[in-house]
């Protein structure tokens, strides 16, 4: 008897896990099928991956998607690959073969997206990238690529970093926090913000580590810095929430953040526009999620079979302490 | 004189703390401020402190991962659950009407340790009842929990503002980190258990031979089942000291990772992968280790590219030196007549001596 307890166990283990496997991708299907109805009919039908919902950023960019579609009038077809490129290409499939008028996604990745492009093409559906770029070789196979310039970013603070110390007399010292080594924003933030600061040469980059976009490695990397460097001027954050967390750390180090020490960083989320209205940043240059309107225009242009540019950048602004005040009511993530 | 220093260099922890020493020593010649430590707002202020304060939660989670390695487990969940736990008490907390009522933060404390204790029984039940390998049984929660860290946090970072809840990664008692003294007071807690009672000495036996203690006598399934409720328990705390620290319960970011350094502090301690003896001490040490490596990575200015380069090195480094049969291997080359068939010195499971 007990022998074949022993036995059973494990295999009915498996069969539990088994279940549970089955029964998350089910539910898994079940999102990509929402609001049913292929295309046919005049109304536009666009078919949407996302990476998932890691973040605010993320959560916001969602609700701009799905409400902009509501407001344009054209049918979304929405799923969450939960950050996993094999659930991007099923959902790419489905949508090859419920004949939407036009794809639309934002890649987990950056390779491996040719196959199953090429096969989007061969069907006849446009297929618009949004926010992440795709390493493809064939630019053929989307038409166009909408997002942020991370780049511009990077300049856009450096440019404000520029203006601001006119008047300084003598070095300014620059600690920068760097997000996730390697990864597209982090390269690009910095470049942008080294070329726009070489037009002065008093601003002097002394210290620069990743804080992995997060809130604890820029508290962490910060308290180091400040150990360090006696004389921090200026602190660049490649994100609102590394900024946040150094801010912890400049306060505990007896300093005060946006007078003794000029924080500039890019995001514009809701806790780092707080921040920037409190006076604890100085100035943030946004990295909007809210391309759901441009991504509808885009939408119906190419079905409508209108030449687009190959890339569009997202409309984005930058805010000063006065403005996050002004901003903040409605700020929607 | 030359007879103690002999017995010294023989000490197990020999090795790991000349490995510490040697990383502040290069610190200070680098800047020589490294080790200074100054009173600021009545507090001890100085990159010592930062040090202990910030391996504070690596220490917990490596003090569960020591026992669970002792039974010849791992549990690869712990970074997760250190997500989940912080998750579940700022959660909490942000729905409060008044974030600094103790009783607020105790509930969402209580909370977070109750969702700790029943994810370490799924581990537990998974590894002692069912049978599944640790690797594999800890595994899917290792992946599941960072999903039901986002559902709980709704995929949103949740910030906080409560005074008591923040004492806990941030506060200060006798001048130094209260998350110094807790994760001080959790491992005085596990030696005395383990090594006061026969408790410690189970565990071991368990490691070393599972069904042999069963046949002696002891509840093997019922020990390994303990311990992984215990690592869930440390890293729950662990949890709410990372949280704390930056007053924030972001469910992608919490404990990533941890998993892997607590393991690396367990084996820079001297205690072995196939299970057997554990060392509570060397493990401690190796938690040191690894945020030193880090705090310095970030001290040196190291560039990001090459840290972790940088960080690779030193740990292989450790872990060979670490080693005797490496250091034995080392020692006949430098006399320079290699024996040929001298017994290279096993360690697989190491025996336990009662």
């Amino acid at each position: 008897m007990r022998n074949m307890r022993m036995s059973l166990a494990p295999r009915r283990a498996v069969a539990a896990l088994a279940a549970v496997l089955l029964a998350g991708s089910v539910a898994a299907c079940g999102n990509s099928d929402t609001g049913a109805s292929g295309g046919g009919d005049d109304k536009i039908v666009l078919g949407f991956s996302q990476v998932g919902a890691e973040s605010g950023w993320r959560t916001a960019n969602t609700n701009s998607i799905k409400e902009a579609a509501a407001e344009a009038g054209i049918e979304l077809k929405f799923d969450d690959a939960q950050q996993k490129q094999e659930n991007q290409i099923k959902a790419i499939r489905n949508y090859i073969q419920q004949k939407v008028d036009v794809i639309g996604f934002s890649p987990v990745v950056e390779s491996g997206w040719d196959t199953v492009l090429k096969e989007a093409k061969d069907a006849g559906i446009p297929v618009i990238l949004t926010d992440r770029a795709v390493d493809s070789a064939d630019k053929s196979l989307y038409k166009t690529f909408l997002g942020s310039d991370f780049v511009k970013e990077g300049r856009l603070s450096g440019e404000w970093l520029v203006e601001n110390s006119k008047d300084a007399t003598g070095d300014v010292n620059i600690v920068e926090l760097q997000g996730t080594t390697g990864s597209a924003p982090a390269n690009d933030r910095k470049k942008g913000f080294a070329e726009a600061i070489a037009a002065d040469p008093k601003l002097k980059v002394i210290a620069s580590q990743s804080g992995d976009f997060t809130r604890a490695g820029g508290k962490q990397v910060m308290e180091q810095f400040l150990k360090a460097h006696p004389k921090i001027d200026v602190l660049f954050a490649h994100n609102d929430d590394m900024g946040l967390g150094a801010l912890e750390a400049i306060t505990a180090a007896g300093k005060e953040p946006g007078k003794d020490i000029t924080i500039i960083t890019i995001d514009a989320v809701k806790d780092g526009m707080q921040a920037l209205a409190d006076g604890k940043f100085n100035f943030i240059a946004e990295c909007s999620p809210l391309l759901g309107p441009q991504l509808m225009e885009l939408a119906k242009k190419v079905h409508a079979g209108e030449e687009v540019p190959p890339r569009i950048e997202t409309e984005e602004t930058t805010f000063t302490q006065e403005q996050a005040k002004a901003a903040l009511p409605d700020r929607k993530y | 004189m030359n007879e103690r220093f002999k017995t010294a260099l023989s000490h197990r922890l020999f090795w790991p703390v000349a490995v510490l020493v040697v990383m502040l020593a290069a610190n200070t010649i680098y800047r020589p401020g490294f080790l200074a430590v100054e009173v600021n707002n009545g507090h001890l202020y100085g990159t010592p402190i930062d040090i202990l304060r910030l391996s504070a939660p690596l220490i917990l989670v490596a003090l569960g991962m020591t026992l669970v390695i002792s039974t010849g487990g791992i549990d690869l969940s712990v970074g997760s659950i250190c997500a989940i736990s912080g998750a579940i008490a700022c959660l909490h907390i942000s729905q409060a009407a008044d974030q600094n009522n103790p009783v607020t933060v105790f509930t969402a404390l209580a909370m977070a340790l109750g969702a700790a204790l029943a994810l370490g029984a799924w581990n537990g039940v998974l590894v002692s009842v069912i049978g599944i390998q640790p690797i594999i049984a800890t595994l899917i929660l290792m992946v599941a929990g960072r999903g039901l860290a986002q559902l709980v946090t709704e995929g949103q970072i949740i910030t906080i503002n409560s005074g008591p809840y923040r004492a806990i990664g941030l506060g200060h008692f006798l001048t130094l980190p209260l998350a110094i003294f807790i994760a001080l007071g959790a491992a005085l807690l596990v030696a005395a258990l383990t090594r006061r009672t026969a408790l410690g000495m189970i565990i071991e036996s368990v490691g070393g031979n599972r069904e042999a203690s069963r046949l002696a006598g002891i509840r093997s399934g019922r020990m390994v089942f303990l311990v992984y409720v215990v690592s869930a328990v440390c890293a729950a705390i662990a949890g709410f000291m990372m949280t704390a620290n930056v007053s924030s319960a972001d469910g992608n970011n919490a404990g990533l990772w941890v998993e892997l350094d607590a393991i690396l502090a367990v084996v820079i301690g001297g205690t072995s992968l196939a299970g057997g003896r554990f060392y509570l001490s060397g493990t401690i040490l190796g938690a040191l280790i690894i945020q030193t490596l880090t705090t310095t990575v970030y001290a040196m200015n190291i560039s990001p590219q090459t840290a972790l380069l940088f960080k690779a090195v030193v740990v292989i480094a450790v872990c060979l030196i670490q080693a005797p049969a490496f250091r034995a291997r080392l020692a006949r080359r430098r006399r320079g007549n290699p024996p040929p068939s001298a017994p290279t010195p096993q360690r697989q499971k190491e025996e336990v001596t009662a």
